[in-house]
């Protein structure tokens, strides 16, 4: 599994100098990434490569965490992320932006903008009620289940609460340019989370 | 802003985009591409707003075509455009002049601006060097001055 982190930068739109089409982009400010670590079938029951972002002061980790990163010759880095998957990564390695190209296939994970407590109608698109003729039910959420048969709410219900907030995946994102110079990755369209919010690039299968 | 995405906009801002505003008159000449050969196509008409900042912003041109009301909005920045070529300077009071969609005729007119104020902005103009002298707007404010003389 290719991938690599990064920090979602923001959103800009780039000109085609050809066709002068727009595109509109999500920069992403992603590696060097150290390989800290490669999990193995025979070793660990699954293989996946550990890779680590964003260098820190040595003050910032716990022991373990630093003698860990020590054993891979890494230097003090904040996030650790293992990616699932077969790779050809070997430890001391270095992924940087350079793995991938335009026209690349990926998919980015990241944790999404935070929307606080909402109803069903904006967390899981719930139809509204009749505004006029005397209605109430105008953004309630209608029947939650029967009565005597089941006497109970089946779990998983769909209700208000906690919306936003958690990883998500967005796959079928195109990679559209790369600057080497500044580790910068040019993503068509939107990803998941805030500006400044750590993002997971992996290659799409 | 960031300043990296404010570096990858800088990079594709045009150095020749003139001075203009809201309520000029402007002739666009802008690089259609059908099939495998371009041509250009001029759209001339008043600038009714102009939107956004960096090399998002965009300006939308009114013009009337055969009796019918024709908007269009160009990214400024376009690679697609050839020229933008400024004429009259128009002397407005808004930045959106979408009140022109509601008028037609006499009434959709614009007053073009006159010399004491206007050659602040022609000066400007002029330092910028974007494009040649607006020489219709000299000419009618010189109009206007010799006709306050008499």
């Amino acid at each position: 599994m290719k991938g690599i982190l990064g920090r979602k930068i923001g959103m800009t739109q780039v000109f085609d100098p050809e066709s002068g089409q727009v595109t509109p982009v999500t920069v992403i400010q992603a590696g060097p990434c150290p390989v800290v670590q490669v999990k193995t079938e025979e070793v660990d029951g699954y293989e996946a490569v550990q890779i680590a972002y964003e260098p820190v002061v040595e003050r910032k980790l716990s022991k373990p965490e630093l003698g860990h990163l020590a054993k891979a010759g890494a230097t003090a880095h904040r996030h650790l992320v293992e990616l699932r998957g077969q790779s050809e990564l070997q430890v001391g390695e270095t992924v940087t932006v350079e793995a991938f190209e335009p026209g690349e296939a990926v998919k980015i994970a990241g944790i999404s903008i935070g929307k606080g407590f909402q109803g069903t109608i904006k967390r899981h698109n719930f139809a509204r009620g009749p505004v006029s003729h005397g209605s109430h039910n105008v953004r309630k959420p209608g029947s939650i289940g029967a009565s005597a048969t089941p006497a109970r709410v089946f779990k998983g219900q769909k209700m208000a609460g906690r919306m936003g907030g958690k990883r998500i995946t967005q796959p079928g994102l195109v990679i559209h340019g790369v600057d080497v110079e500044q580790n910068l990755l040019l993503v068509k369209g939107s990803i998941p989370g805030p500006k400044s919010g750590i993002v997971e690039i992996r290659e799409a299968k | 802003m960031s300043t990296i995405i404010q570096s990858i906009e800088q990079r594709q801002l045009r150095p020749d985009v003139p001075l203009f505003k809201a309520g000029d008159t402007v002739r666009v000449h802008f690089r259609v591409i059908e099939g495998t050969r371009s041509r250009l196509q001029v759209f001339e008409g008043v600038v009714i707003k102009r939107q956004g900042s960096g090399v998002r912003e965009t300006f939308t041109v009114r013009k009337q075509s055969f009796g019918v009301g024709v908007e269009r909005t160009f990214p400024l920045h376009s690679p697609k455009i050839e020229t933008i070529e400024v004429g009259a300077i128009g002397d407005v009071n808004r930045a959106k002049l979408y009140y022109l969609r509601g008028k037609i005729g006499k009434k959709a007119r614009i007053r073009e601006l006159r010399q004491p104020a206007g050659a602040g902005r022609a000066q400007k103009r002029d330092a910028a060097a974007a494009r040649q002298e607006p020489a219709d707007v000299r000419t009618a404010a010189d109009a206007a001055a010799e006709s306050t003389a008499e």
